[in-house]
């Protein structure tokens, strides 16, 4: 059985800019594949080559085992696209929009209403079937988007940045939605998403992707072990000596320490074991211990090893969203 | 008062950035200026006479020379000789032809012996500017034709002029009545095919369609024929309002009716593609509404929707001769204000399908299946 989706060494030029340079990678069947990066780096582009929107300079890519340049529409059969901005029709109800594309992916008539129905049910729709899109909040909206993506039983499902623009409620709800439809469909999916952490918690493998090209590809576990200093950890102390800063960084695994004898950041390679030895070296000095806070490293962390920089720093070009506010001001 | 100039400022320097609303609210008072300028109260010229001669004497040969010379002067009419008065009211009642001088059988007998010799302009009058600058042409021929030449031959007889109009007087509503049906299909087409379009394909609601497995024929078809059945729809509620509106005689008869589908059907799908070519490769929501009312300026002035293209300058009667509205107008004024068949606006007809097919064709080489 071929893997849900093969890329080899595809590269993609728009004029003398290179957007996706020589990425390869395979996503394996039922798991949800992220790709992290910031605006620009060339995830819209890998996925848009993918769901046969714009063709590769060079190199392939295979869905589902069928080839995207070599056999577009046989792709299309296969793959269900949720696109970031919310392209569903406000003035049609949830089952009018679904219906539209039951028949655009020729979904025979006598399955279309069951199917509707089934995939309703899946999203919570159900009681806001006859209601127009424009009624409902974003995070409906979104839902409603999942259910016309799958509406033709797809094997693969591409999501680009499914949660943007969503509350942090609507946000876990999504994703909770993508993973019970995962789960009932027997989908491989592969999003993109600039949270780290919903990236984090939901994505069984990661591909970060800056500059266009592939910087690193594992599991967010994995991903997070890979990179030096793996904790930082935060307390305030009471009735601390002078020397007491000099005394923190001599403990076992400390990196760095920062801040004051009152208020520390310890950055470690090993929490558990740097804490320990704290608490010991504290009862020694007659120091009270305040407050302690421990934090793992996060994918921002490994984000900024393999790239070298912020998420945030990247130039935005105007969304979808934006242009469409545009519109509505009339400019 | 520092935040009113924190408005004023903001604006401003929006305005600044963007040089297409600050060319396009220029360039369309310009464009009214000019094509307003020159459609309206033009002198009407090259109209077409049929001549029919059934005297052939010699009185009868001095007023066809009158009437080349004219014609070769003022510029106001072509005289085409026919030989018989049937064939001619055939054409003028097709079109083909604005007026028919008959001169009658006794014409040149009459003349001889001083008996109140006739001669009569029947007019196509379903254009009143067209039948008045007619009329005006020919009573001053005869008026010329009448006074006595220097070798004074003439024994002081003079012809008179019968000008007979083919049709009840149709007043201006009526008149405009055509142009408005075409121009209701413009605005949805425009709305439709343009706005909404251009706006959808910004949105990224295209990339849905794109992303299913749908031919690139099909998703052409569908846009499309869409468009069209809307400007029908506008096109048809627009004939019937308007024909109670100007009070157009026997306004649901059949027949008629069933022609004036056809011309709308036609017409929407010329539109459309016109539509459809000029918006198949613009992403920008911006230019289907700056565009909006220039290209309206230019289609349906040029059109002879509101005044004869008889009258306009050669430059513009250039745009109406390419214009799909002149056809359309053209072919809805013979069946609102004559009531004429098929054969009086098959021409029309013809143009608009082979717009239709010349846009279409070359829209669809320029419509990219990706993005």
């Amino acid at each position: 059985m071929p893997a849900a989706i093969d890329v080899m060494h595809i590269v993609r030029k728009f004029d003398d800019f290179t957007a996706v340079d020589d990425i390869s990678f395979t996503v394996r069947r039922g798991e949800i594949f992220g790709l992290l990066g910031p605006n620009g780096a060339g995830k819209s582009t890998l996925i848009r080559m993918l769901t046969t929107l714009i063709p590769p300079t060079s190199g392939t890519a295979e869905v589902d085992g069928i080839d995207v340049v070599r056999d577009p529409n046989g792709v299309r059969k296969v793959i269900g696209v949720i696109p970031q901005a919310l392209t569903s029709d406000l003035e049609l109800s949830v089952y009018e929009n679904l219906l539209i594309f039951a028949k655009l992916y020729g979904v025979p008539r006598e399955n279309r209403n069951k199917l509707i129905a089934g995939l309703l049910e899946s999203v919570e729709l159900t009681q806001w079937a006859s209601e127009p899109v424009k009624k409902l909040s974003g995070g409906m909206r979104r839902r409603v988007e999942i259910a016309r993506g799958l509406v033709h039983s797809p094997r693969v499902l591409f999501l680009d940045e499914p949660t943007t623009g969503l509350d942090p409620v609507s946000r876990a709800a999504v994703w909770e939605m993508v993973k019970k439809v995962k789960e009932q469909h027997e989908l491989t999916v592969l999003l993109t998403t600039h949270y780290m952490d919903e990236a984090d918690s939901w994505c069984d493998r990661i591909a970060i992707v800056d500059h266009g090209r592939l910087m690193a590809l594992d599991s967010p576990l994995r991903l997070k072990a890979s990179i030096p200093g793996t904790n930082t950890i935060e307390a305030s102390f009471g009735s601390a000596p002078a020397d007491w800063t000099e005394q923190l960084a001599s403990l076992a695994g400390v990196e760095r320490v920062t801040g004051d004898a009152h208020v520390a950041r310890i950055a470690t390679d090993n929490g558990p074991e740097t804490t320990t030895a704290m608490f010991a070296a504290a009862a020694e000095a007659g120091v009270s211990v305040l407050s302690l806070a421990v934090e793992s490293t996060t994918l921002d962390d490994v984000f900024v090893h393999y790239t070298g920089r912020q998420l945030r720093d990247a130039l935005q070009e105007p969304s979808a969203a934006d242009r469409s506010i545009m519109i509505n001001r009339g400019r | 008062m520092h935040r009113t100039w924190a408005i004023i400022e903001r604006e401003l320097r929006r305005f600044r950035r963007s040089p297409m609303l600050i060319v396009m609210s220029l360039v369309m008072p310009i464009v009214q200026l000019i094509v307003l300028g020159y459609a309206f109260g033009g002198q009407v010229k090259h109209l077409r006479v049929g001549l029919v001669d059934q005297d052939h004497g010699v009185p009868a040969v001095r007023l066809h020379e009158l009437s080349n010379a004219v014609a070769s002067n003022a510029q106001t009419f072509t005289p085409q000789m026919y030989n018989d008065l049937g064939t001619a009211l055939g054409d003028l009642r097709n079109g083909r032809l604005n007026g028919v001088l008959a001169i009658p059988p006794d014409f040149s007998r009459r003349m001889l012996v001083g008996s109140n010799p006739r001669v009569a302009l029947i007019e196509d009058n379903t254009d009143n500017f067209v039948s008045a600058s007619l009329a005006g042409a020919y009573s001053g021929l005869i008026t010329s034709y009448n006074q006595p030449v220097a070798s004074g031959q003439r024994t002081g007889t003079q012809t008179s002029l019968d000008v007979v109009e083919m049709y009840p007087y149709v007043p201006y509503i009526q008149y405009l009545l055509p142009g408005s049906i075409v121009m209701s299909i413009f605005m949805m087409v425009m709305i439709g095919g343009g706005i909404i379009f251009v706006d959808d394909k910004a949105r990224g609601l295209h990339e849905g369609y794109l992303v299913t497995p749908i031919t690139r024929l099909e998703l052409i078809l569908g846009f499309n024929l869409s468009g069209a059945i809307k400007a029908v729809l506008a096109g048809l509620v627009l004939m019937t309002i308007g024909s109670l509106i100007a009070g157009v005689p026997n306004p649901f008869e059949p027949l008629r009716l069933l022609r004036m589908f056809v011309v709308i059907v036609v017409t929407a799908v010329a539109l459309v593609s016109m539509m459809f070519l000029f918006m198949v490769r613009v992403n920008d929501p911006l230019i289907p509404r700056a565009t909006f009312g220039v290209l309206n300026t230019f289609l349906y002035f040029p059109s002879g929707a509101v005044y004869p293209t008889q009258a306009f300058p050669g430059w513009m009667r250039a745009i109406s001769k390419i214009d799909p509205f002149t056809y359309a107008v053209h072919a809805l004024k013979s069946l609102v204000l004559k009531n004429t068949g098929f054969g009086a606006i098959g021409l029309d007809l013809l143009f608009l399908a082979l717009f239709s097919l010349a846009s279409m064709t070359l829209a669809t080489k320029l419509f990219r299946r990706t993005l």
